[in-house]
């Protein structure tokens, strides 16, 4: 058995594992690098700060999809939640002047409620998924349009400004000189490595999404945790709307739209494979960050928004193409 | 059956039906302690039923499952039911990103609430060391070979405490030398005092193991008796329900100025083999034999153009076909039944006719349009000569058997009426007339004046070969001509002259 005295390093495959997760921290000190050359601004406290506020929202939807994508499955339709649940849960607490259904529901539930909606979304894409037994791919894509659909018809198209005040507050404030953004996703983040790096719970979303057979004889209940994986989902989705919107002072009728081609992209460059059971929270947060920068040394060279998108688009297949190399594995 | 008090198992009046099929009907058996029990059956006759009931993943419509004379535990206590059986399923439970130690662990990491590491590696060295897994159990399970998921697959299986275990088709996949040393590891297993079932395609394995046998046939149990008062013949009348003798290979004569149709020089692939030449003549079977490193496949492949060698030359047909093309080698008149059906031999949801006609779809018509009814008449024609068992020609491949579905793929090789036929395994994992049938259709094929060659794990494959090459590490270190001993050829695949 010559494999056998090949696999006996002590440590090899352990210390391998580790490094897979930040392959992507030479392109960030890559962007960190470069970025200080385009403008001296860069690399102030005051942008990185800047920019890791913009993208706090981003990072929410990206840690949601991270999680579901290592459980195997595949949720488009986060997107949509990101608008819909706060302009609707707003909706329930604004009077009808301000665009609202005007029926007084206090202002402090309008942030429970936007988490319930989002939790409902998920919970509704899991019942689908999981009892009709149907594709995650075409059933999140519906529900992507269903929920858009939703926010359109019920605010007619129309942005919402007369927020509640507690609704704004997470998006706009500051703790101990950090947006609350910030320290709001950077605390759920190191939840979600606590969570799939040292649970149980966690480290059955591994087995599911590696192969749902082997999770199911090994006792893991596999539909209830896809399921509970889903409402997390959602819910992550609906706070990033929160933070989203209070960052923004009001809710667009495009608010999130757009955001999923990003979402994936960050996941799938910061090492979460598409075909489950792959990848780390941590891996995600790189890809977030990678998204992060680009986007802002791309505003601070005053690239022109026409540009944008190819730039953007350009460098993620950069970055893909750099983890590649570093990883050393083949991307799935 | 005799004495229930000895019964770690016992499996009485089982009924399971699947809709209008019946998997099991009143079917049941004993196991006692301490023996190696083989449960035997063709495909479909209801091993895999029987093994989802006993390891409690299914529940059966009638009848009960006893553990050392005490009812089963209710299917929901999957601990209950892991204390009790252990079982190597036959798909691999192992999830290959993870690494040995969580699989070990998987869904039981912690005692307490955060997992700890270092300490799960260490409990997980620990069992490996203890059922002797030379394996490092910080690796990722992905790196390691399909005997070593396998070896992982049964300490994890031991560790919850079972002294039963049931090792479904553990054979299926591996080569000779890990067989042998998958059966050295039951015999210990055995003498520490841990009972098994064993299933298995290749009754001379349930000859090497097991004490007692039992044998399945279409959904009923036919009979249970010591391996030796069973002989080979009889038992092979249990599991078919006719009396048979082995496959008789034919007497064939190659005419030694039958051209060469299939020629090697001088073939190399990096570390899979080197320096390999042969010729196989119209009209002849070339066995290969060989360990799963001998690079026996990666050979094979290269021929049909799956692998692109780095040196040397591949003559069909007196024409050099590109290396490493598939379709220039089928041009140059090959077929190639591939070594894993599931993965390159068909589509699952196409049709037999579709998927049998293939490399001869230009012939069903003109302008690249296929006409169906062509392509339906040609299937059916396919369907007779292979005894295909299905509904029709528009049934999908994956609702064939595993031997129907390889005939599907052997039909597919002999569309085009090859004058070289590359065969990789063709009978692993297929029960014993769908064997007679393909190793009879190789025959056929050479009959009709195709040079074949045949790569097999099996030595009763080789039988039909008129010489077999044996490979040892890469390079060709043996011919041997028709007429060998089992005990010779074995000798020359481990390397010992």
């Amino acid at each position: 058995m010559p494999d056998t005295r090949a696999l006996a390093r002590p440590g090899g495959g352990l210390r391998l594992g580790r490094f897979r997760d930040l392959t992507l921290v030479p392109v960030i000190v890559v962007l960190l690098i470069a970025g200080s050359f385009v403008d001296p601004v860069f690399l102030t406290g005051g942008n990185l700060t800047n920019v890791l506020q913009q993208q706090s929202a981003l990072a929410l939807v990206v840690l949601a999809e991270a999680l579901i994508l290592i459980a195997g499955k595949f949720d488009l339709s986060l997107e949509s939640t990101v608008g819909m649940a706060p302009a609707v849960s707003v909706m329930l607490v604004i009077p009808v002047s301000a665009g609202g259904f005007g029926l007084g529901v206090p202002g402090a539930l309008a942030i429970p409620l936007c988490l319930l909606i989002g939790a409902a979304i998920g919970a509704f894409n899991g019942f689908l998924i999981l009892r009709f037994q149907l594709s995650a791919f075409v059933v999140t894509l519906a529900m992507l349009i269903v929920v858009h659909g939703l926010q359109l018809g019920l605010t007619g198209g129309k942005s919402l400004f007369e927020l509640p005040e507690s609704f704004t507050y997470l998006g706009g404030a500051s703790w101990f000189g950090l947006p609350a953004a910030v320290w709001i996703t950077g605390i759920l983040f190191a939840a979600g490595i606590a969570a799939l790096g040292y649970f149980r719970a966690g480290r059955s979303l591994y087995a599911i999404g590696g192969n749902a057979d082997a999770a199911r004889a090994a006792g893991i209940r596999v539909e209830r945790v896809v399921w509970v994986v889903f409402i997390v989902g959602g819910t992550l989705a609906a706070l990033a709307g929160v933070l989203e919107t209070g960052r923004l002072g009001g809710i667009s009728a495009n608010q999130g739209v757009g955001w999923i081609f990003m979402v994936f992209a960050a996941a799938v460059i910061g090492g979460v494979s598409m075909d489950g059971g792959k990848g780390t929270i941590l891996g995600a947060l790189t890809g977030v960050l990678v998204i992060g920068l680009v986007e802002n040394i791309l505003t601070l060279k005053g690239v022109p928004g026409e540009w944008k998108q190819l730039v953007y688009g350009g460098i993620i297949l950069i970055a893909l193409m750099i983890s590649r190399l570093a990883g050393g594995r083949a991307q799935d | 059956m005799t004495s229930t008090e000895l019964a770690v198992v016992e499996a009485r009046g089982i009924t399971k039906r699947f809709g209008p099929t019946v998997a099991l009907d009143n079917a049941g058996i004993c196991i006692r302690a301490g023996e190696t029990h083989a449960l035997v059956g063709r495909n479909g006759a209801g091993k895999s039923t029987l093994v989802s009931i006993l390891t409690g993943l299914q529940r059966p419509d009638l009848g009960e499952v006893l553990f050392a004379g005490e009812p089963a535990p209710p299917l929901a206590d999957r601990d209950a039911w892991r204390s009790r059986v252990a079982c190597v399923y036959q798909r691999s439970t192992i999830i290959p990103a993870l690494t040995v130690a969580e699989n070990l662990f998987i869904n039981r990491q912690t005692e307490g609430r955060l997992i700890n590491w270092r300490g799960l590696r260490a409990r997980a060295q620990a069992v490996l060391d203890q059922y002797g897994v030379a394996i490092d159990a910080g690796s990722q399970a992905g790196d390691l070979s399909i005997e070593q998921r396998q070896l992982v697959e049964i300490a994890r299986a031991l560790s919850f405490g079972a002294r039963f275990i049931i090792l479904d088709e553990p054979t299926a996949q591996l080569d000779g030398p890990a067989i042998s040393r998958l059966f050295d590891r039951m015999r210990a297993l055995r003498e520490q005092g841990v009972t098994m079932m064993f299933i298995s395609h290749h009754l001379e394995e349930v000859y090497e193991v097991c004490q007692t046998v039992t044998v399945f046939r279409d959904a009923r149990h036919v009979v249970t008796s010591p391996v030796p008062q069973l002989p080979h013949d009889a038992l092979v009348t249990a599991m078919t329900g006719e009396a048979t003798a082995s496959y008789e290979a034919r007497v064939r004569k190659v005419p030694a100025k039958a051209p060469v149709v299939l020629a090697v020089s001088g073939l190399g692939l990096a570390d899979r083999f080197r320096e390999v030449d042969l010729k196989v003549r119209a009209g002849e079977i070339v066995g290969l034999a060989g360990s799963g490193s001998s690079g026996k496949v990666g050979l094979a492949e290269s021929l049909v153009g799956l692998r692109r060698p780095d040196t040397g030359t591949i003559t069909v047909n007196g024409v050099t076909p590109r290396p490493g093309d598939v379709p220039s080698a089928l041009k140059a008149g090959l077929g190639f039944v591939p070594q894993d059906r599931h993965h390159q031999g068909f589509v699952p949801l196409l049709s037999i006719a579709e998927n049998a006609t293939i490399p001869i779809a230009h012939k069903l018509g003109r302008f690249g349009t296929i006409s169906s009814a062509r392509r339906r008449t040609t299937a059916a024609g396919m369907i007779e000569r292979l005894d295909i068992k299905t509904t029709g020609p528009d049934q999908p491949v994956g609702d064939l058997s595993g031997g129907n579905a390889q005939k599907v793929v052997l039909a597919r090789a002999l569309a085009d009426d090859p004058s070289a036929l590359v065969v990789i395994n063709p009978t692993a994992g297929v029960d014993i007339k769908a064997k007679r049938a393909l190793l009879g259709s190789v025959e056929d094929a050479a009959a009709r004046g195709a040079g074949a060659i045949l790569v097999s794990d099996e030595l009763d494959d080789l039988r039909i070969c008129d010489r077999v090459l044996v490979m040892f590490h890469g390079r060709v270190t043996k011919e041997l001509p028709r007429g060998w001993t089992d005990g010779e050829l074995v000798a020359a695949m481990e390397g010992i002259d």
